[in-house]
């Protein structure tokens, strides 16, 4: 059984009389890719949100690797090793592709905060920053403003500025939302390569793209998990043929 | 790009030097301008660290100016001059505190919530020094001396005199500045501008957004205290006023007139909308309907700060709209795009 980087266990977040989330509990492997999928408003972006700390759960646990996190505030999770993108991109659009990952290099390292020296002149964190370009196929554009790259462009940055964090854990909510057919194609593949020595949590709503990236499965409906497993077992779940693959089933 | 670089580094140089000689060849009254000049200056730019770069506009800027003042109104004998390796740590240590309460406070809150926040505390400031006896009430209360600048009974320099006093105004000033200078450079400068960009991927990245923004809040406090402690050396007196929103606005004001994204650019806010004040008061009955008049003119002919006229002059190929206006259109090189 391969290493457990992430474990939930019965998280629950209410808004109001809204249970957006309830009794999920999971496993994320390093190694592996952990799929969740869903119908819209299920609950995913939601689980996402307990598992980084931008939302406090109602109930229930998070575990890095076995350490109990839940109290811990968004900043001091990514610290410990979780790193995140956003459904909708995140970034910092007024500044150019390099400064937006060195920022991110910044963010972990040692002496992140001085009031002194410059980033800029950085040979470290300029050599980090440059890596993680290098990694998702951005380098080209290192002095270009994120504000100007193209939308399947900035989900690569996005992705960039997460690996510059040194994560042990990567969620990503629906990494390859808006992008055309080839863009998505290179992203699968940057995804498929981000397991290697992590965890990685994706929530998608492309089938084909889950089907061939993800090592196991969790579906979830209003909130609640209906099936998990590996793909084949999900494939074949008849609840989740039901409420959510529709008739004719996955590819 | 060196080129715009090396000539505003001289045109920086020039305007030290003529700053520096200043007291050769102008007169008491203008030297006395050009200190309030720096020192309102030194003000807007201490504020503008948290307006500017972090994105929070504060409203109780005037509380950490006033409060070094009457710090050092209070810490100052009746009869003699106060020493100021005593006072100046004081004044400048009590502002820090109260920007770091303050701060602590208002900092959970956001956007306008946060500007109603700061604004209620530094009017509870000024209450405070308004309706209690604690330094003369509403009336206010006199430094009679300027503080003392010696080493045991070896006095170093004479502050009573208006070019000394003007000469170390101006020394902190650029002190300051460079001070400022290299906190924008910084990792912590380029943190706290993230958090100003984007807040949430700022957090997610790892940045711990709240100290980030305390603690630049406590350093700009400690600035303005800086300012507000040799303002009311300069005037001889401290009045609750000097703790009012009034004082906060304008030094607003200042940081918009002269440009949010530059260190010095709020100090040039200051010397346009005081020199301003010091014309047309001389000039006009209507003064201050004619300075607003001009002021809102200036903002929206310079959205981005007066200061940039400096960079349009100096680097012209920054600005491609002033750039298709000198040059008829020439295609880009191939590959240069
Ligand atoms: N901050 C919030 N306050 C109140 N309700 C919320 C909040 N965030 C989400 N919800 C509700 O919780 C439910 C789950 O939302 P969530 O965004 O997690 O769904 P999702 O599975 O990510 O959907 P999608 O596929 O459309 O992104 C929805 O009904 C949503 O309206
Ligand atoms: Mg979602």
């Amino acid at each position: 059984m391969p290493e457990v980087a992430l474990r939930a266990e019965g998280l629950e977040k209410r808004f109001g009389g809204l249970r957006a989330v309830r009794e999920v509990s999971l496993d994320v492997h390093i190694g592996e890719i952990h799929a969740v999928i869903g119908p819209n408003g299920a609950g995913k972006s939601t689980l996402i949100n307990l598992l980084s700390g931008e939302l406090g759960a109602t109930a229930g646990s998070i575990l890095l690797r076995e350490r109990p996190v839940g109290r811990l505030g968004v900043h001091h999770r990514a610290l410990a090793g979780i790193g995140r993108s956003y459904q909708k991109t995140t970034i910092f659009l007024p500044f150019t592709v390099l400064e937006n990952v060195r920022l991110a290099a910044q963010a972990r390292t040692r002496g992140g905060l001085r009031l002194f020296g410059s980033p800029e002149r950085d040979a470290d964190l300029n050599a980090n920053a440059r890596a993680a370009l290098d990694q998702v196929g951005l380098s080209g554009r290192a002095e270009v403003a994120a504000g100007l790259l193209s939308h399947g462009e900035q989900r690569q940055l996005e992705i960039a500025m997460v690996l510059a964090t040194e994560p042990k854990i990567i969620l990503l909510d629906e990494p390859l939302a808006g992008m055309g057919t080839s863009e998505a194609k290179a992203m699968i593949e940057l995804i498929r390569s981000l397991k290697e020595g992590r965890a990685v949590l994706i929530v998608e709503h492309d089938m084909d793209a889950v089907f061939s990236l993800a090592d196991r499965l969790t579906v979830m409906a209003d909130g609640r998990v209906i099936a998990s497993g590996n793909p084949e077992e999900v494939r074949r779940h008849p609840a989740v043929r039901a409420a959510y693959l529709g008739e004719e089933g996955p590819p | 790009m060196a080129r715009g670089a090396l000539t505003s580094r001289l045109v920086a140089v020039a305007l030290v030097a003529v700053a520096v000689a200043l007291p050769f060849f102008a007169a008491t009254y203008y030297l006395q301008l050009a200190s309030k000049v720096l020192l309102m200056g030194l003000l807007a730019m201490a504020l503008n660290l948290v307006v500017g770069f972090g994105g929070l506009v504060s409203l109780c800027h005037a509380a950490f100016f006033g409060l070094a003042g009457y710090v050092l109104a209070l810490t100052s004998p009746p009869y003699e001059a106060a020493s100021i390796w005593i006072t100046l740590p004081a004044a400048v240590g009590a502002a820090a505190l109260a920007a770091l309460v303050i701060g602590a406070l208002s900092l959970r809150t956001r956007g306008i919530y946060f500007i109603m926040v700061t604004l209620a505390f530094g009017e509870m400031l000024f209450f405070f020094f308004h309706d209690t006896r604690v330094a003369g009430g509403s009336d206010g209360t006199f430094i009679y001396f300027k503080p003392l600048v010696a080493i045991g009974s070896l006095p170093l320099l004479d502050l009573e005199k208006a070019r000394t006093f003007y000469w170390v105004v101006l020394g902190l000033t650029l002190a300051g500045i460079a001070l400022l200078v290299v906190i924008v450079r910084s990792p912590f400068g380029h943190a706290l501008a993230a958090s100003r960009v984007n807040e949430r991927r700022a957090r997610s990245l790892g940045f711990p957004i709240y100290r980030i923004r305390l603690a630049a809040f406590v350093i700009s406090g400690a600035l303005a205290g800086l300012s507000g402690y040799f303002a009311a050396a300069q005037f001889g007196y401290v009045a609750p006023q000097m703790l009012g929103w009034h004082v906060s606005a304008t030094a607003l004001v200042m940081v918009v007139l002269g440009g949010m994204r530059t260190v010095t650019g709020p100090l040039l806010g200051a010397a346009i909308l005081m020199g301003l004040e010091e014309f047309l008061r001389a000039s006009t009955e209507h003064w201050k309907l004619l300075e607003g008049l001009i002021i809102i003119g200036l903002v929206l002919a310079f959205p981005d700060g007066v200061r940039q006229l400096f960079d349009m002059a100096l680097k012209p190929h920054a600005f491609p709209a002033l750039r298709r206006m000198r040059r008829p259109a020439v295609p880009r090189e191939a590959g240069n795009a």
